[in-house]
């Protein structure tokens, strides 16, 4: 067992203002708890990756496209974004051109639809901006280069 | 001479016995607060038998069950191989696999099981209950409270976990003796009646086990509360030491206090039950009732309804394969909507609406099993709920089978929010490794006991993709969307349409309303 007082001091988490509070089950109160992953770890050596997961404890921390859609959006749309089918499906990101223009997937991501949930609460501008565009240019998808970058400001407009 | 309510009630009582003495209490507004009225009753001559319900889960087995019993021709399309929906339970040799593929296998020892989804029913959910009750299934308490459970934050008390009883004895304790001083230094004149006064000073003294003066300190009456430091015996050396209770302040910065009243909503308090063996005795129980009424593994893909009827097209879950057509004179739909918005369907285009905006939020529950119930041979812990700040927000621990030798299973974790679609887009066995991390630090045992462990994610559950359905806005939107509009044959039921989301007594109330609806329909009509 080891401490990650090392891993602690190198990643130096800031502690981001709080995301906008979601509803939470009035049978699970919770609070967000920003020295969730200060303990030592007793069962595990975390990966800097995985330390990052549950850094703070209710909200989504990660930084950078690639870490927000494998953490948050990989789960349905699968880390390869082939998307997942049941009695309804997730759709795959792949070759999808609804991602073509980044204001679908904004909208999208801000507000849900059908199947998809709003993340618009826990993630910020800047995540939603970058999580756009790293499936607009991932999965063989080229819409960025050809289209252009989503902004953080984009985002922000949408909200209203 | 008029009557008082209670002499009233007495001579019906003497005169008419406990069945009339119930309806006369139902009249003078006291038994009954539910808008379950008892087994339905559809009497009268429908114009058009033939039912189509979609969806066996407990919103459609009881549409099925009560609409067979009146004289229809029902047939029920279930996706899964299997009845129950999310009344759902796992057992020691079941397979899972979700909706990315990725089976679990559930490892348990015999007899243990987890419920991913719904695992309580409270005393005032008379509608599952009554068919809990006509059906046979055997009811158990549920432990939803626990004093001697824990409650944690990991920047409270140096991340040692407290006892409940502890944390809840101390803050009332103290509250009652600051409000108890404040009103006799005259500080809430201005709020309570003089007549009154000292009767709320009397009250808080009971209430917060506070002395002559006012006080809560360390001694064998408050320690009858939150427990002592050496507890009272027998025979010799027997006398109890008091504990010492925590500060106030201590209290109110740990900020343990948030849990202290989960217990006490209509939803949680005393009297829960839980039934015996697992959650799906239900679904089982309703599926010996209308099994042979449905049709399994069929994926609806289409629902259409015109002046003559209802036409449904459903394939093969498994295989695929030709589409099947069927049809009905009317159709109860519960399908969640996280589905039926991705079907081809044609309902008005106000509830289309709801349909497509209606979204399902994520929730994970985690099953692990150890070698031993450590949780009660070493800590005392018989069912009940600690409550953590950490990601797995809370841990159950099981209410049955206490002291029994073998393994036990602990409900591992309940999630919301972000944690949930961070242990969403893990790998199962990843998101067990966590869960037993983070009870590692509320529970010592966990590395050395853990035998195995199964998690589910409720956006990643292939015939729901997800826990309950919320609302864009419920408040403009219901009474449109439950309504049968008088043109329509198809009538949607299920948890998302009730004001009990997640509940099955939503469910079961959904389809309750929805089939009078439809009967009302099909012998008005």
């Amino acid at each position: 067992m080891k401490t990650l007082t090392t891993a602690l001091s190198t990643i130096a988490p800031l502690i981001l203002a709080a995301v906008a509070a979601q509803a939470q089950e009035a049978q699970a109160p919770t609070a967000a708890g920003e020295t969730a992953q200060t303990s030592e770890f007793r069962t595990f050596d975390p990966t800097e990756a995985e330390w990052e997961i549950f850094r703070s404890s209710g909200e989504i921390t990660h930084e950078g496209g690639e870490a927000v859609y494998n953490a948050t959006c990989a789960g349905c749309h699968r880390p390869d974004g082939e998307g997942a089918v049941g009695a309804g499906v997730y759709p795959a990101l792949a070759d999808n051109e609804l991602l073509a223009a980044p204001s679908y997937p904004i909208y999208l991501i801000l507000e849900g639809q059908r199947a998809m949930p709003p993340l618009g609460g826990f993630l910020d501008d800047q995540q939603i901006a970058d999580v756009v565009n790293y499936i607009r240019s991932s999965f063989g998808n080229e819409f960025v280069e050809e289209f252009g970058a989503a902004t953080a400001e984009q985002v922000a407009e949408t909200r209203q | 001479m008029s009557m008082t309510r209670r002499e009233l009630l007495t001579a019906v009582g003497m005169t008419a016995g406990s069945a009339a003495m119930y309806h006369a209490m139902a009249t003078l507004g006291h038994a009954q607060e539910s808008t379950y009225q008892g087994r339905i009753e559809l009497e009268g001559e429908p114009n058009g038998r033939r039912v189509l319900v979609l969806g066996a889960g407990l919103a459609g087995m009881t549409a099925a069950l009560e609409l067979r019993n009146a004289g229809y021709e029902v047939q029920v399309l279930e996706y899964r191989e299997k009845a129950g929906g999310r009344c759902w339970t796992l057992r020691g040799g079941d397979d899972y696999t979700d909706i990315a593929g990725v089976t679990q296998t559930v490892e348990f020892e015999d007899g243990n099981y987890i419920n991913p989804g719904p695992w309580r029913i409270p005393y005032n959910h008379h509608a599952i209950l009554d068919y809990c009750k006509r059906l046979g299934v055997r009811l158990e308490p549920f432990i939803q409270k626990n004093h001697n459970a824990y409650l944690h934050r990991s920047d409270a008390f140096g991340g040692t976990p407290q006892r409940f009883r502890h944390i809840a004895t101390d803050y009332r304790g103290h509250v009652a003796e600051l409000l108890a001083k404040a009103t006799d230094q005259g500080m809430l004149d201005a709020e309570v009646t003089e007549a009154d006064r000292d009767l709320l000073v009397d009250s808080l003294r009971e209430y917060g086990v506070l002395t002559e003066d006012n006080a809560y300190v360390a001694s064998e009456a408050t320690s009858d509360y939150r427990g002592y430091a050496r507890d009272p015996g027998g025979g010799r050396d027997a006398a109890p030491t008091p504990s010492e209770p925590l500060s106030l302040n201590e209290i109110l910065q740990s900020e343990l206090w948030r849990w202290i009243s989960d217990a006490e909503s209509i939803h949680h308090q005393n009297t829960i039950f839980q039934p015996v063996g697992g959650m799906d005795m239900i679904a089982q129980a309703f599926e010996r009732e209308v099994g042979d009424l449905i049709t399994y593994n069929a994926k609806v893909i289409s629902m259409l309804q015109d002046d003559a009827g209802v036409t449904v097209r459903y394939e093969d879950s498994r295989s695929g394969g030709e589409p099947v057509d069927v049809t009905g004179d009317w159709c109860v739909c519960t399908i969640p909507f996280s589905i039926l918005g991705q079907m081809e369907h044609n309902l008005p285009s106000d509830k289309a609406r709801v349909v497509d905006t209606m979204y399902y939020e994520g929730s994970v529950k985690f099953g692990l099993e150890f070698n031993r119930r450590f949780w009660e041979e070493d800590e005392d812990i018989y069912g009940g709920i600690t409550y953590t700040d950490l990601p797995i927000s809370l841990i159950s621990y099981p209410s049955a089978d206490y002291l029994s030798g073998g393994k036990g299973v602990l409900l591992g974790g309940y999630v919301w929010g972000a944690n949930a679609y961070q242990f969403n887009a893990m790998a199962p066995e990843d998101a067990v490794r966590w869960a037993v991390e983070y009870g590692s630090r509320i529970h010592a045992q966990y590395p050395e006991e853990f035998s195995s462990g199964v998690c589910v994610s409720w956006h990643r559950v292939p015939w729901v993709l997800g826990c309950y359905g919320i609302w864009e806005d419920k408040a403009r939107d219901y009474a449109a969307t439950v309504q049968m509009g008088p043109d329509e044959r198809i009538v949607l039921a299920g948890e998302h349409l009730s004001y009990l989301p997640a509940w099955q007594e939503g469910a079961i109330l959904s389809a309750l309303d929805a089939i009078q609806q439809l009967h009302d329909h099909a012998t008005n009509g």
